[in-house]
């Protein structure tokens, strides 16, 4: 795992991927639809930023799982910095997804169970983020917050992927809406939609092993020898 | 002692220490009903969907001060005692039942005044009281474990509130879905969805707190 991270060839891969897709996704063609036009584009830049945002979001609650087994000071780092680079592409999809909302359905912000419930799991996150602050002592907290991230994902599970299925949502592939790719994807779109997601993903987790690299270093000079 | 006695012993004392100081019980109940009454003087009359929403927003916060004292009322001292007897899967069990019996008595308590003082709408009285226990285990159940990890940190109140709210929003809507079903009075079949959806969240809470709350109590 840790060697993985200093190798450099999936970066590479994911800068490439993300790289080609943008240029794809701009360039490349699209079917002529109604009411999507053009925006049907956004599909390389919206949905990818909810894939990483899930990733990121799991590999932290599989790092909280291994602090409580191990106690080891660095995986509670690793599931802190993966909930920070969450946040920051929840924004991102958010923002996206608002710009076409705004575009397709008249409104940045429709009554939406997808939109509320990443509303909430964002909120759910930064809770997260304040009980840590809240707690001085430092193995209290990486613990405590542990058990906290732990307890609050499959709830976020629930309501991101399972109560829009159950109500009527604007979204396609949620209350009986067939999914994106039945209905308006065609065989060009696919593969520039797959290396989308891919390179975001792989893009996201450098990120955070950076900034995990970051703070490894700042404790190291923190250190009293 | 085998588990199961364990958790009866601590539900019963829990319990008998309610049933003797009984203030705080009290407190709650006078808090319910304080809070339905300031609604019905800013609302006066209200049609059905602000009955049912207020309902459970009145409900949610008792609850929400009911349970965040559940770890914080009995002394550290004592607390440690309880864990060098008990194991800490039958104490959180045991707050979970406790907790649970708790929220049962209050919310239909809160139901009955409420709809003593706001006029009672609803179609299906049945799914509809089946919706409150339904409720009441679910916020029991959530409130529990987060109350826990509350105490825990030192100004427990704002961080009890900012930590439940986000998770129990979810089975919030669910539930409100469901007693809507119940205010309108449709037939019983559309809402075996949601039942069975909040079986399954309360199922998932409930195995999480017993995995996760070894860990927490040990300082």
């Amino acid at each position: 795992m840790y060697s993985m991270m200093r190798k450099s060839w999936w970066k590479v891969l994911g800068a490439v991927m993300v790289c080609s897709s943008v240029v794809a996704g701009f360039m490349g063609p699209v079917p002529v639809l109604p009411i999507l036009n053009e925006t049907i584009r956004n599909i390389y830049f919206h949905v990818p930023m909810w894939f990483s945002m899930i990733t990121l979001y799991l590999i932290s609650v599989i790092f909280s799982i291994k602090y409580l087994n191990s106690g080891e000071r660095n995986h509670d780092i690793m599931a802190v910095e993966a909930v920070n680079v969450g946040i920051l592409f929840c924004f991102l999809g958010l923002l996206t997804g608002m710009q076409w909302a705004n575009i397709t359905w008249g409104d940045p912000w429709p009554n939406d169970p997808k939109l509320n419930g990443s509303a909430i799991a964002t909120l759910m996150y930064l809770a997260y983020l304040v009980l840590r602050n809240a707690l001085e002592e430092e193995q209290k907290r990486a613990k405590i917050s542990a058990v906290y991230n732990i307890f609050a994902f499959p709830i976020m599970i629930v309501l991101l992927y399972i109560l829009p299925k159950l109500t009527d949502s604007l979204h396609p592939g949620s209350g009986g809406n067939s999914t994106f790719s039945d209905l308006d994807m065609d065989n060009n779109m696919r593969p520039v939609f797959y290396t989308a997601v891919i390179g975001w993903i792989l893009t996201g987790i450098w990120i955070c092993t950076l900034r995990y690299r970051l703070r490894l270093v700042e404790n190291n000079r923190n250190k009293l020898d | 002692m085998s588990f199961f006695q364990q958790v009866k012993t601590l539900v019963s004392k829990d319990v008998t220490l309610e049933w003797r100081s009984k203030h705080a019980i009290n407190s709650i109940l006078l808090y319910i009903v304080s809070t339905v009454f300031v609604c019905y003087q800013a609302f006066k009359s209200v049609d059905t969907l602000v009955w049912n929403a207020l309902f459970w927003i009145i409900l949610l916060f008792a609850s929400i001060n009911a349970i965040s004292r559940s770890f914080v009322q009995e002394s550290q001292y004592r607390q440690l005692y309880y864990y060098s007897i008990v194991s800490a899967k039958a104490i959180i069990l045991s707050k979970i039942i406790y907790n649970i019996l708790l929220m049962a008595f209050l919310s239909v308590i809160a139901y009955l005044v409420y709809s003593v003082i706001f006029k009672n709408p609803v179609g299906d009285p049945l799914l509809y009281f089946i919706a409150i226990l339904l409720g009441s285990v679910s916020f029991a159940t959530v409130f529990t474990m987060v109350s826990g990890i509350s105490s825990k940190t030192g100004n427990n109140s704002t961080i009890m509130a900012i930590l439940s709210f986000p998770v129990i929003i979810p089975l919030l809507i669910v539930l409100i879905k469901l007693s809507q079903n119940a205010l309108q009075g449709l037939d019983r079949a559309i809402s075996y969805g949601e039942i069975g959806v909040l079986l399954a969240i309360n199922v998932i809470t409930i195995t999480i707190s017993l995995l996760l709350f070894p860990y927490l109590w040990r300082d």
